[in-house]
């Protein structure tokens, strides 16, 4: 099964997982971004809707099994971790136990996003931006060369023979790598949208997430 | 007896000024006039709606008041402004002072609130309205002293979850108003009690009116000299047959079952209309000003002909149609009586109607129909328990309107026919539901949505919650489609709608039929379908979501019955040959057995299973048999349902039929099938939606970015992972089993045919099962999976765009 992909990246080795982390196995970093903890509790203080509460403890598991196949060194949270700021207090004592049995024995860092602009309570770094080796990880892409971001959610629809194919995706040019959302209630941007399109440059490529991680052109709007 | 009400003196003038004699059914529904509920079977053009508003004009007529007196639903918005107009003249000519408004959705915000505060004597509205009605906290004041309801075409909201949203905002109303009496107005129908349970406040009881339903139709099938081909749903064949009688009469509607079909063939009849008789087109995918325009066109009597889909099954007057052609088999002899209806409004004239069948085995169910509608057999299926993703809906309702008491609302809920048999476990699951999200893990403590007072009444948290809530009302799904425009400077003309998915598998240059137009796909833009009039190429046909009627149990039935006849005459030549042509090699199916073939095509070796269940249930039966097939090494590959038939093709034949067949092999099937399927997806939306646990609609002041909605298959994923026995779940499963599965449908076969199964082994294809090799909407079983579709699709964007830089392993395996 081709459940991760390699590829190089501004003189890097990274690896593209299916669950939509980002493995980057010379300097044993872990990336995942846009967790969203905590959505269903957000949404149902702010707007009343009540949706199955299960995503936080969904996401957690999800991110434990990476970190358990891997044994990172460093974990990097690329922004948006928790859903906002308030939803920090609406972890159940399991998933803070968790979260706290995941960051024992490596370095972690919470990027701060646009969601979750302050430090929460949790242990670790807490960084609007970090810079390892060649490479700089911050929440939403500036432009910068070797930026790894998160914060669009980037997806990619195909139609195939009358089906859609709607797969989270990794966006990776020459000086940028975009990483898909790891959280379980995160829905995505199409990268036909603009706000992609005029992101992305020439050749841009798209890496589907999933049960085979796919590499191809990244499909323009 | 003596007539409970005169008739004031100024209508019964108007009346005989008009040089008309009142109904009998008019008459009997004055006498009527004080009875808690009535329900009217008329035939149309037999002044049903003047029956019912009868007694409220004579009621007004003597006692000069002031607030709302009666209430007139429709399910058509058009249908309410139809009756507003037709309704004020008699009214004026009358001399009556009554007020006469309707409010529906097109209502403008300054009206709404004015009639809030003064509502007219009689308000026309539709079911939403209504029950958006009933969420305000000042709804006691607006409906005070409401004296009637009449819901018009009853029989058709008695079948969808639009009637159970009105009946349960009918109960609330008549909480407010217990004197108020209730009317439905119903066209003909197979089974008046149960639309009479459905009318009345249970457990009242209800009167049924039968008005005289006139003489019988005048209806054959169309005769032509090519006989219609094998298979397919087109009737290209009989093009130039229903050009002839459309020439003969003065205006014919061509009812089509599907949008699609209707669409082609739209398009094959303006190849062939030569003289360019004015036709035109119309269905619920066109956009408002298209149908609009065609509206227009048929009332001020411009158009020879109409092609249409059930969206004109409702009675707006059309003037003078008195010819109702139907092709491809009417599936429903109930639906095909309401449309041939439709012909001739004159009262006590015969309609006339046509049926062309689209296929050789459609000959045999329109003879079957014919004769269905000839002994006056009419079918349909019973709808079973009120949805309670509704219910859930009116609780959220009932909240807006202010605190209630659980107690009295459970009781309230079971006055509706539908809701009836509700147990307060039920009820209290949904209650749970919409005040903690009763989910199993207790997250939302601190968010209920309602909460419960220290007096034991139940109160929205946030009250601001009532507006999101009123927002959301309503249970018309709308599937997911994109509009489209033809794209010039000005924004574009809307044409009408598409699916999601079928724009999806467009590429500039595609060209798609749409309004009887072929267009050019040019691109989407802000979830817009933008077209031009450049056509090259043969066009796709636009897919449209539409229900696919299956096949009635009672006309199924018939059909079986037919084939135990020792011929045919009544069939036409090609027809009756190919029958016995099929008893001679094999046998025909019938009732109490259940006929399954095995025979070898194409190198493959076919099954055929005949059970008659309808085209849904035999769908359901192909994956649950191909299912079993798998599990015995058959290594089945596909399969294709009709309304009659499913086919399946595999790499071994069947030889162990009675095996696949046990309730249980199809219940444990089913269990474990449905719970990853499709359908089960679609259905929970759906019921996520209705009953408030996904908005729809949100306040256009918070515009959310694309990125933060997230598909509903996510929920039901993680809801089937941690909490599957969530009253959404059973809600879901409740839903997906009477709808697109049908397995009711299944077990009734099962029932029918016990253990009296027949596998004849064969060395060919025989008669009957040739026609479903050329049926489209073949399935291939456990897809050609999305992986492999996915890598297929990759390599052609590799190689197309030079990259195939990336070696990627062939990871997939061939399932068979």
């Amino acid at each position: 099964m081709n459940n991760s992909l390699e590829f190089p990246f501004c003189g890097s080795t990274l690896t593209a997982r299916a669950s939509g982390a980002l493995w980057w196995a010379e300097a044993r970093v872990l990336v995942v971004s846009d967790l969203h903890l905590g959505k269903s509790d957000r949404i149902a203080r702010r707007t009343g809707a009540m949706l199955p509460p299960y995503e936080t403890r969904e996401t957690l598991d999800a991110l434990a099994s990476e970190v358990e196949s891997l044994n990172p060194a460093t974990v990097i949270c690329l922004g948006d971790s928790f859903d906002d700021l308030a939803a920090v207090d609406a972890l159940t004592d399991s998933d803070v136990m968790l979260i706290t049995r995941l960051q024992s024995g490596r370095r972690w860092v919470w990027i701060e996003g646009n969601h979750d602009p302050g430090p929460v309570e949790f242990g670790g770094d807490h960084l609007a931006e970090l810079s390892i080796g060649p490479l700089t990880f911050r929440h939403i892409a500036t432009g910068e060369v070797a930026e790894i971001s998160g914060h669009y959610h980037p997806k990619v629809r195909l139609s195939v023979r009358g089906r859609i194919i709607s797969r989270a995706a990794f966006l990776v040019d020459d000086t940028k790598l975009l990483v898909p959302a790891f959280g379980t209630y995160t829905g995505g941007l199409c990268t036909t949208d603009p706000a992609l399109s005029g992101l992305m440059g020439r050749g841009a490529q798209a890496i589907l997430t999933g049960k085979t991680v796919t590499q191809l052109p990244m499909p323009r709007g | 007896m003596c007539p409970v009400m005169d008739l004031p003196a100024h209508i019964e003038d108007w009346f005989t000024a008009k040089g008309w004699a009142i109904h009998p059914h008019q008459r009997d529904m004055l006498d009527r006039a004080s009875d808690a509920a009535t329900l009217l079977i008329a035939p149309t053009g037999g002044g049903k709606t003047m029956a019912g508003f009868l007694p409220t004009l004579a009621e007004l007529a003597t006692t000069q008041r002031d607030g709302l007196h009666t209430l007139y639903v429709s399910p058509l918005k058009a249908l309410a402004t139809d009756i507003k107009r037709n309704l004020r003249k008699p009214v004026e000519e009358m001399g009556l002072d009554i007020r006469i408004e309707d409010r529906t959705g097109d209502t403008t915000a300054t009206v709404k609130r004015r009639q809030r505060v003064d509502p007219p004597h009689i308000l026309l509205t539709t079911p939403e309205s209504l029950a958006l009605l009933t969420s305000y906290e000042d709804a006691p004041r607006m409906f005070r002293g409401v004296q009637r309801i009449i819901i018009d075409e009853i029989h058709a909201l008695s079948e969808s979850k639009r009637g159970d949203q009105l009946m349960l905002a009918l109960a609330a109303i008549q909480a407010m108003c217990p004197d108020l009496r209730r009317v439905g107005l119903s066209a003909t129908v197979e089974d008046p009690g149960a639309i009479a349970q459905f009318l009345a406040r249970h457990p009242d009881p209800c009167n049924i009116l039968q008005a005289d339903p006139g003489p019988d139709p005048d209806i054959q099938m169309l005769h032509t000299e090519e006989a219609p081909p094998w298979s397919g749903g087109g009737a290209k064949y009989a093009i130039p047959a229903v050009l002839d009688a459309v020439k003969k009469h003065k205006t014919t509607l061509i009812f089509h079952n599907t949008r699609a079909q209707a669409e082609l063939f739209f398009h094959n009849l303006w190849l062939a209309n030569d003289e360019s008789l004015p036709i035109g087109i119309h269905h619920g995918s066109l956009s408002k000003e298209q149908r609009t325009r065609v509206e227009g066109a048929m009332v001020d009597g411009s158009l020879r002909a109409i092609v249409c889909t059930g969206s004109l099954d409702l009675g707006i007057d059309w003037g003078d149609v008195d010819l109702v052609i139907q092709i491809g088999a009417p599936k429903n002899v109930k639906r095909l009586v309401q449309r041939i209806g439709r012909a001739n409004h004159r009262y006590n004239a015969p309609s006339k109607a046509l049926l062309v069948p689209a296929n050789r085995f459609e000959v045999v169910e329109c003879i079957a129909a014919l004769e269905a509608v000839k002994a006056h057999d009419l079918d349909g299926d019973g709808r079973g328990r009120g949805p309670r993703d509704v219910l859930c809906q009116h609780i959220l309702i009932a909240a807006c309107a202010g605190p209630f008491d659980a107690d009295a609302l459970y009781a309230q809920f079971t006055t509706a026919g539908a809701f009836a048999d509700l147990t307060r476990p039920e009820f209290d699951d949904c209650l749970e539901f919409c005040a903690t999200g009763g989910y199993a893990l207790r997250a939302y403590d601190k968010w209920q949505r309602l909460l419960q007072r220290p007096d034991g009444q139940w109160q929205l948290r946030d009250p601001r919650a009532a507006q999101r809530i009123r927002m959301n009302i309503g249970t018309i799904q709308d599937t997911d489609t994109l509009k489209v425009r033809l794209k010039n400077r000005g924004g574009g003309k809307p044409l009408g709608e598409i699916e999601e998915g079928f724009a999806a598998t467009l590429t500039q240059g595609d060209t798609f039929l749409i309004g009887g137009q072929i267009v050019r796909y040019e691109g989407l833009r802000e979830m817009t379908v933008q077209v031009t009039r450049r056509a090259d190429k043969k066009p796709k046909i636009a897919t449209f979501m539409g229900t696919k009627f299956a096949t009635s149990t009672q006309l199924s039935a018939r059909i079986l019955r037919m084939f135990r006849q020792d011929d045919w005459p009544e069939l036409p030549p090609h027809t009756r040959q190919w029958l016995a042509l099929q008893r001679k090699v094999s046998e025909l199916p019938c009732e109490n057995r259940l006929l399954i073939e095995s025979f070898p095509h194409d190198g493959r070796a076919q099954t055929v299973v005949y059970g008659f269940a309808g085209r849904n249930a035999m769908q359901t039966l192909g994956l649950l048999l191909s299912k079993g097939m798998e599990e015995q090494g058959l290594g089945p590959i596909g399969f294709v349902a009709t309304d009659y038939a499913t086919l399946i093709w595999s790499l071994d034949p069947l030889t162990d039929a009675a095996s696949l067949f046990t309730s249980e092999a199809m219940q444990n099937g089913l269990d474990s099938w449905l719970a990853g399927n499709a359908v089960m997806k679609r259905t929970f939306k759906a019921s996520a939606v209705i009953s408030g646990l996904i908005e729809r609609n949100l306040p256009s002041n918070r515009k959310t970015g694309r990125q933060a909605t997230f598909s509903s298959d996510i929920l039901y994923d993680t809801l089937h992972k941690y909490d599957p026995d969530h009253v959404l779940m059973q809600i879901t499963r409740e839903e997906a089993l009477r709808g697109l599965v049908d397995f009711g449908r299944i077990e009734d076969m099962l029932a029918r045919v016990g253990d009296r199964i027949d596998l004849r082994v064969l060395d060919r294809v025989t008669p009957l099962a040739a026609p479903l090799f050329l049926e489209p909407g073949r399935v291939p079983v456990k897809g050609l999976a999305e992986e492999r579709l996915l890598q297929e699709e990759t390599e052609r964007l590799m190689s197309t765009s030079g990259l195939d830089t990336v070696e990627t392993k062939k990871s997939w395996r061939v399932p068979f």
